[in-house]
């Protein structure tokens, strides 16, 4: 027991101390919050489309207002001398509107030097029907007043479980997307190190040396966690980072648009977005999220890892053995990250649900689950199953490698069938 | 006493007999060979007196006890062929851990490190990461970090590979000293002047199975052809080397190997010269090297096999 706890320390120190650890640790939170905040950012004046109109209808005049982006200027000019000038005048692009019959629309035509974007085609034709749509229910002699009073504008609120949880299937989806999410990427991430870590181990023949002192499966499950630990640090880590930004960014952002005078949202833009931020942070079950969050981290963790551990003693000095030792591994992994994407949008499918069950892919697709609620879209037995199979599971991956790696580890120059590896596994020692 | 005893033991691969019932004792602070081709079994059988790997059938004792993994594993010391060191780790860090898996607390272990490293002086690479380091200053590291825990029994597998000769000495002369200490040495080579020089006793392995067993001089004893080398001042004309008690083999510039004829003592070829007043300058018997023996045992069990095989 010691000398496991003697090989956890290594394991975990020579990779918390690398420099690599560090910058992953730090920046990755870094990048991904830029990866949110940038995107607004760029959104300037500069890339405004600035779009002349020339309305030979005549009956857009004054009713395209400026909106997010696009800035409508009508001019009068004609269309074969102006369709030449219009990029000299610092327009981005030309909008002709011919003399029209209001019921039976003519092709309107857009001038630009490169393709028109998506975005820009959809508000553009959106603003254009509307005006014309307005213009008919005038002429059909239908008060728009009145027509506004018919329309209903009806939002369902879910109200979840005996609580009456207020909650939202949109926070739910995001929520479990990301879980899910970062659950494939813990399995393939920290997977692949415990199988390099194992390699190094067999190329540099420190296995041999290693193991007359100690026993295979103690410097197998040494390394398994020992980068748990590493893993289970960056969580911390992370979480904290997450933590800090919400308590020091909400309150900053609240601010921040108030002062300043260039800034796209309003004072009351921006009161709302905070609501819609606590309404988020609000909406998901925190505490049982975060210990099952752990819990489907460590358990897919050690799942895998021992797998891939039994891969890397498989592997010989060509790299490309791994390759194709590590696929009959990744397979499920990638197969977990097509049921989530599933899973994700309809929680309760008999897919999600076995997904969510089998040990092979229920860490990844169970976090997508999870924040849709329990027990309410995940009853506790299925959860309970859940757990007692992942936990069978990890144990019984964890014998079966420990088989396979013992032999392998001291295995040279020949290349091992799977024949060969199932008879290690049925051996006995 | 036997520090070490194998009774039979056997390990059944797949598709060969990698050790097929060897038994052999090494007694306590001797220095013994175990010799044997490529693909013998020396690995097989290292491995399984290391407790890495467990016997098919047969018996090991270790200091009188069966052999129990778990425990002995502490007295033992397990230099490899093949060097292994994590290439990334500091030598001291590396040295520590090694140590500290073999039992000694971070407080014994510090102190065996300043010890080794001081007399091995290369206190100064403590901070070097190992790939850093010369193959042979690796080797040197490997050494240490395989004697610190002071072992019962140290298992070296050709331990000069890659040594210049200067450290090689500085092992050779570890080696002497550690059984003089009462460390019992097994040592694996192909070298067959160093076990000459270093071992007293010998296994030979070939095919799993064991050749031979004993002493380095018994041994040599064992398979002489009972020739002799005699160098003489002048040569003796031919009509005077006409005797009983032996034979001419090789004539020389300045004497005779002779093989001694059955039933006739050293002395009565010494007597045949001094009777024919020739002056004797250097008188020896030749004994086979353990390399003579070792080739040709092996040959000899080779073409056993290939006979049986036939058969």
């Amino acid at each position: 027991m010691n000398k496991i706890w003697i090989i956890i320390k290594r394991e975990f120190l020579t990779r918390v101390r690398k420099k690599s650890f560090i910058v992953t640790t730090l920046l990755l939170p870094v990048l991904f919050a830029s990866m949110i905040v940038l995107p607004s950012l760029f959104i300037n004046s500069d890339n405004d489309e600035k779009v002349a109109v020339i309305d030979d209808s005549g009956y857009f005049a004054g009713k395209l207002p400026d909106e997010k982006g696009i800035h409508y200027n009508f001019v009068e000019a004609k269309l074969d001398t102006f369709k030449k000038s219009y990029r000299d005048q610092g327009y981005t692009g030309l909008l002709h509107i011919p003399k029209m019959d209001i019921n039976r629309l003519p092709a309107i035509v857009y001038y630009s030097k490169g393709q028109m974007p998506f975005s820009l085609r959809g508000s553009m034709e959106k603003r254009l029907e509307s005006v014309i749509e307005d213009k008919r229910m005038e002429m059909a002699g239908i008060d728009k007043s009145k027509l506004e009073d018919i329309r209903a504008d009806i939002s369902i609120e879910n109200l979840a479980g005996e609580a009456e949880k207020k909650g939202s299937s949109t926070v739910a989806y995001i929520v479990g997307w990301i879980s899910g999410f970062l659950i494939y990427i813990v399995l393939l991430v920290f997977g692949m190190m415990v199988m390099r870590g194992v390699m190094e181990e067999k190329t540099n023949r420190i296995a041999e040396v290693m193991v007359s002192s100690v026993k295979p499966f103690q410097l197998m499950m040494g390394k398994i966690i020992g980068i748990a630990g590493v893993g289970l640090v960056q969580f911390i880590i992370w979480t904290a980072i997450i933590i800090g930004l919400r308590l020091l960014l909400l309150p900053l952002l609240g601010a921040d648009t108030d002062v300043s005078a260039a800034g796209q949202m309003s004072a009351n833009a921006s009161g709302k977005f905070k609501e819609q931020m606590e309404f988020v942070i609000n909406s998901i079950d925190w505490f049982s999220l975060l210990p099952l969050f752990l819990f489907y981290f460590l358990g897919g963790y050690l799942f895998y890892a021992a797998l891939f551990a039994a891969v890397g003693s498989l592997v010989n000095e060509d790299p490309n053995d791994a390759q194709s030792l590590t696929f009959p591994i990744t397979l499920p992994i990638i197969v977990a990250i097509i049921i989530m994407i599933q899973a994700v949008v309809k929680p309760t499918s008999p897919l999600a649900v076995w997904g969510s069950i089998i040990p092979f892919t229920s860490p990844v697709v169970m976090m997508a689950r999870i924040p849709y609620g329990v027990p309410g879209t995940v009853p506790y037995w299925q959860l309970g199953l859940s757990m007692i199979s992942l936990i069978a599971g990890f144990l019984a991956t964890t014998w079966v490698a420990a088989k396979i790696y013992r032999t392998g580890i001291l295995m040279y120059g020949k290349k091992v069938t799977l024949g060969e590896v199932g008879k290690w596994i049925f051996r006995k020692s | 006493m036997n520090v070490l005893e194998l009774q039979h033991l056997k390990k059944y691969y797949a598709t060969h007999r990698a050790v097929d019932d060897i038994s052999f004792s090494i007694p306590k602070g001797s220095i013994f060979g175990l010799l044997g081709p490529n693909g013998a079994g020396k690995t097989t059988l290292l491995r399984m007196i290391t407790g890495i790997i467990y016997p098919d059938a047969g018996e090991v004792f270790f200091d009188g006890r069966p052999f129990d993994p778990h425990n002995d594993i502490q007295y033992i010391g397990y230099m490899p062929e093949e060097r292994g060191l994590y290439k990334k780790m500091k030598v001291g860090e590396q040295a520590m851990y090694l140590a500290q898996l073999k039992g000694l607390s971070a407080k014994e272990a510090r102190q065996k490190i300043d010890y080794w490293f001081n007399r091995f002086e290369i206190t100064s690479w403590s901070n070097k990461k190992i790939e850093e380091l010369s193959k042979g200053m690796q080797q040197k590291v490997q050494f240490i970090s395989t004697v610190m825990h002071h072992p019962k029994l140290l298992i070296l597998d050709e331990p000069f590979s890659g040594l210049d000769p200067i450290n090689s000495q500085l092992i050779q002369d570890e080696i002497f000293q550690l059984a003089k200490g009462g460390t019992t040495i097994i040592f694996s080579t192909h070298r067959m002047e160093q076990v000459e020089e270093i071992c007293d006793h010998i296994v030979l392995v070939n095919k799993g199975k064991k050749v031979l067993d004993g002493p380095v001089k018994q041994i040599r004893q064992d398979f002489k052809h009972h020739l002799y080398r005699i160098s003489l001042e002048s040569m003796p004309n031919p009509a005077q080397m006409a005797t009983h008690h032996f034979t001419i083999v090789k004539q020389h510039e300045n004497g005779y190997t002779v093989k001694i004829n059955e039933y006739s003592k050293t002395n009565d070829i010494l007597a045949h010269f001094l009777h024919h007043g020739i002056q004797i300058t250097f008188f020896e018997e030749i004994l086979p090297t353990i390399h003579e023996v070792f080739i040709q045992q092996v040959k000899t069990t080779d073409m056993e096999a290939v006979a049986a095989a036939v058969n």
